[in-house]
């Protein structure tokens, strides 16, 4: 068997069950439709209620799920890959840290209450703000343990800023905002989220997507990348504003939702023999149907107050993230 | 054909390699040798200009490369640093076909020549056996053949060669030397370091004996390992063995 004989079955795959499963999600939820009801009100007839509920409720929420954990999963893979390390993370470089602090500032700051499109302006102008001061710290040929580092100390940044934000605030009303945007959910968002943060996210996936020829070389290490043609200091612009772009737009969104970015590449690895080029398209898939997955779980479970999305993707990722710290430390041995 | 002309090489305060010339023509292999911390390393990097080169220029087949990027001569010249880290548990075979990556786009599959040069990688390194089985369950000689494999495959006009046979059994040691002359003998210039001083003896047309970031001797392997030079830069005394090859007798007193 030769390598080129292996296509592309991983993200076919899953690009599959991602369909199937969005597919399903338009018929789950609290108002008790049919599918019938569904399949009419998808086509814009019947019940107007119908209508609103499938058309502008559930569809925008599916498909903002596949969209956030779409970039969730494709930024995570192509960190992991630029840093050669699978514990990597939007939150490890502080891409989600920075980006959930622009839309604190801009609830803080009463913008959100002037536009609600300050909060995905501002959540993606700070992550690329932190992107550049990133890039500005690691320096033109840093090491990856100094890109890890200043992404360390970017986050701890974000996150001591956006706690004094909360500190600071004496609107009880708009620390309540905070708290909520903090925990991270796709309820009640509509098309004007999606349009104005799908089109940052596109041109994010386009940049980190275009990363497939160069991140297997970096496996060996930076020098021998470069002796393969791999030009490093774009490479890692590429990736840093890829991932601003994608995950600054998700985090617009969906407020903070964690541990995709991890879960994802580490579920599709073995089945793209682990190249880290060839990871990134399947690891979008995985993270999106993840999200959609563990949103349709949220939407379902029976209760009072509908659990947070974020809440459900970090008690079921943190466990998972020092499982991952385990068995890496054992296998790296 | 690779050139350094007057190369200087500045770590911080310390001059690694100091006015070093060196020419390695089309089909030849030459070894790199002298103590550790030489600058043998450093002149190999240059050549790449991995390393901050602080005077002097590099030449490529007549042309001067001295200040373009180190990934614009992906083709041209082809690197095997030390060690043998792996981030990632791909198979030897995949890890073989990284050496293709100058010859291809984002979006292109590997060719029937990118399949045929990994084979023939594999195959020269003797690595073929475990050619589909990750690259962390292999030991530390299997991978560093699988990486040797890897600089093979680039199938470029220079190979610049980092201590190779660390780490390796005597007759994988020999296993590799091999390989690397007979792609010198298809043409390459095969540039080695080695610590071994018979394998350089052995197998290599020329040597450089390094010592303090210069350049202190240079010829043929008979002319470059004579007594007084491995006395002067490595310090120790040696015999010869009856096929003329060295035995280090005894370490010379600081004095």
């Amino acid at each position: 068997m030769t390598l080129s004989d292996q296509k592309y079955g991983a993200a076919i795959t899953l690009a599959s069950l991602l369909v199937f499963t969005m597919g399903a999600a338009l018929f789950l939820g609290y108002a008790p439709l049919g599918v019938a009801d569904v399949l009419w009100a998808l086509g814009g007839v019947g019940d107007e209620r119908h209508v609103f509920i499938v058309q502008e409720i559930r569809l925008p929420r599916i498909l903002l799920g596949a969209m956030v954990g779409g970039s969730l999963g494709l930024a995570g893979a192509a960190i992991q890959g630029l840093l050669r390390n699978p514990l990597a993370d939007p939150s490890v470089i502080g891409i989600s840290a920075s980006a959930g602090l622009g839309a604190v500032v801009a609830i803080y700051y009463g913008f959100a209450a002037m536009a609600a499109i300050a909060i995905p302006v501002f959540a993606i102008g700070f992550s690329i703000t932190a992107m550049l001061i990133l890039v500005w710290l690691a320096g033109k040929d840093a090491s990856i343990l100094t890109l890890i580092l200043a992404g360390v100390a970017i986050s701890s940044l974000a996150a001591a800023l956006t706690s004094l934000a909360m500190n600071l605030s004496d609107n009880p009303f708009s620390l309540n905002d905070i708290i909520l945007w903090l925990l991270g959910s796709l309820a009640n968002r509509s098309y004007t989220e999606l349009f104005l943060a799908g089109p940052f996210m596109v041109v994010g996936w386009a940049l980190l997507i275009a990363a497939r020829g160069s991140l297997p070389a970096l496996s060996l290490g930076e020098d021998a990348a470069a002796s393969l043609g791999v030009d490093l200091r774009r490479l890692r612009l590429q990736i840093i504003f890829g991932a601003a772009l994608s995950v600054g737009g998700s985090v617009a969104v969906s407020g903070a939702i964690g541990f995709v970015g991890l879960v994802a590449p580490h579920l599709v690895r073995p089945f793209v023999g682990h190249d880290p080029g060839r990871l990134l398209v399947p690891s979008a898939f995985a993270g999106a149907l993840l999200l959609v997955l563990a949103d349709i779980g949220v939407r379902v479970l029976p209760g009072e107050t509908e659990l947070k999305l974020g809440v459900v993707t970090a008690l079921l990722g943190a466990p998972f993230f020092l499982w991952l710290i385990i068995y890496t430390r054992r296998s790296m041995r | 054909m690779i050139e350094t002309r007057n190369i200087h090489v500045s770590l911080g305060d310390h001059a690694a390699v100091r006015d070093a010339s060196v020419r390695i023509g089309i089909g030849e292999m030459v070894g790199f040798i002298g103590p550790n911390g030489a600058g043998k390393t450093s002149l190999l990097r240059a050549m790449l200009r991995l390393a901050p080169i602080g005077g002097g220029q590099v030449m490529l087949d007549g042309t001067d490369i001295t200040s373009d990027p180190v990934h614009a001569h992906a083709r041209d010249i082809a690197y095997l640093p030390q060690g043998q880290n792996v981030a990632w548990p791909l198979t030897a075979r995949r890890l073989v076909a990284l050496g293709r990556v100058p010859h291809r786009t984002t979006w292109m599959d590997l060719s029937a020549a990118d399949d045929k040069a990994v084979d023939l990688a594999l195959h020269a390194t003797d690595t073929m056996s475990f050619a589909d089985r990750p690259v962390n369950e292999l030991s530390g000689g299997e991978r560093s053949r699988v990486l040797l494999a890897r600089v093979l495959a680039v199938e470029a006009t220079v190979l610049l060669v980092d201590e190779p046979t660390a780490s390796l059994d005597p007759y994988h040691q020999l296993t590799t030397m091999e390989a690397l002359k007979s792609a010198a003998g298809k043409g390459t210039a095969v540039c080695v370091v080695l610590h071994d001083l018979n394998l350089a003896g052995r197998y290599c047309d020329r040597l450089y004996l390094m010592h303090e970031g210069a350049i202190v001797a240079s010829g043929p392997p008979g002319e470059v390992l004579s007594d007084e030079n491995l006395a002067a830069v490595y310090r120790v005394t040696v015999r010869r063995d009856d096929r003329g090859d060295v035995v280090v007798d005894k370490r010379l007193s600081e004095s």
